[in-house]
């Protein structure tokens, strides 16, 4: 064990993790569409492999202010999982859910209870087709929300990662409905558990 | 005016008068500044773990705490610093996200913070301002000419340590 490395596993990892982020994505999609009653398409999941210094850039930089969802998943494999979606973007998905138009920098405790939820459902749709595919049990702990800035927020992720290696995977996805709204899932399995999806998808 | 440099994630760089040195959105990193205060030369690491004793793949000398630190000094004291004037301020080592988990990365933040002092007092080198923990990020810029560490946060005004 510990043998792996990002860098090493890349290719047959990274296909896996496309078509998970597709399928992820895809239930993501269909979850945000029934909760916010209207159509949601969306668009192909770009996988990429970051430099750490990367990232911030990739999001309009480390101070772009952004809602991050994380979650520790636990069952046959642990680790944990990250949503990242703009500020603007969730002030909209808040504002469908609850029927508004508030333009507040801030958002109240209800605002914050609802983004939470669109949190928690997106990623449960994603870690639901990471369990249907493995047939692996996994299940979701319950999910803290921050808003703040995109360099601090990934440096959570980016942490755990940076006990692989230098670089980060992360799922770039963009969803559709008035208004282009740009998501990225990031999941992290502990070390040992990398093993236990690559080999429970028969490629192990 | 000098000029900003930056410093990204598991990066550390020399900063020398007029010039100050940033690194933007520390979540549980932690940013080391060390300045000489007779010479005004300076530099910024941004730390993501603790030790790098305790894993493997470690050979990105800036992403630890214990070696990010000793080549910081090394490259102030190349730049002209001298070595005992060294002094040190610090920010960051936040725990961003709440919940609970056997895992004990979530506390990372807390383990970098004390992974900086124990280093920095091994090199004897006082920590004179700081400010860390909490819940929130911080971006920092750092002013080797009068040592002065700004900390920016999100809703927050604008510090200086």
């Amino acid at each position: 064990m510990s043998e792996i490395t990002l860098e090493k596993m890349s290719n047959e990892y990274f296909d896996v993790l496309k078509e998970l982020g597709n399928i992820g994505a895809g239930n993501a999609t269909t979850a945000l569409a029934q909760m916010m009653q209207c159509k949601v398409d969306m668009s192909v999941p770009q996988v990429r492999l970051l430099e750490f210094k990367e990232m911030g850039e990739m999001m309009g930089g480390e101070e772009t202010i952004m809602a991050g969802i994380y979650l520790a998943i636990e069952g046959d494999i642990t680790g944990s999982i990250m949503f990242l979606l703009e500020k603007q973007a969730a002030r909209h998905l808040v504002n469908k859910l609850m029927g508004m138009q508030a333009e507040g920098e801030e958002f109240s405790e209800m605002e914050f209870s609802a983004l939470k939820e669109v949190g928690n459902i997106i990623t449960g749709a994603y870690l639901n087709s990471l369990s249907s595919l493995t047939n692996l049990v996994i299940y979701p702990s319950v999910p803290d929300l921050t808003v703040d800035m995109a360099g601090a927020i990934l440096s959570v992720p980016a942490i755990q990662f940076g006990e692989l290696g230098d670089k980060m995977l992360l799922i770039q996805t963009q969803f559709f409905d008035e208004m282009t709204l740009d998501g990225y899932f990031i999941l992290v399995p502990d070390l040992d558990s990398y093993g236990k999806i690559l080999s429970a998808l028969g490629i192990g | 005016m000098g000029k900003v440099i930056k410093v990204g994630m598991a990066d550390l760089n020399v900063c020398v008068s007029p010039d100050s040195i940033t690194t933007l959105g520390l979540g549980s990193c932690v940013g080391i500044a060390v300045r000489d205060p007779v010479t005004k030369i300076g530099g910024l690491a941004h730390i993501m773990l603790p030790d790098s004793t305790s894993i493997r793949i470690n050979s990105n000398i800036p992403k630890f705490a214990d070696t990010g630190i000793e080549e910081l000094i090394k490259q102030v004291v190349a730049r002209g610093a001298n070595r005992g004037r060294l002094v040190a301020k610090i920010a960051g080592g936040a725990q961003m996200f709440a919940f609970q988990s056997t895992n004990d990365m979530v506390r990372v933040g807390e383990r970098n913070v004390a992974a900086t002092k124990k280093k920095l007092a091994e090199l004897k080198i006082p920590i004179i301002a700081q400010d860390t923990g909490k819940n929130y990020g911080r971006t920092v810029i750092f002013y080797p000419e009068t040592g002065d560490f700004v900390i920016r946060a999100v809703g927050k005004p604008e510090s200086v340590i």
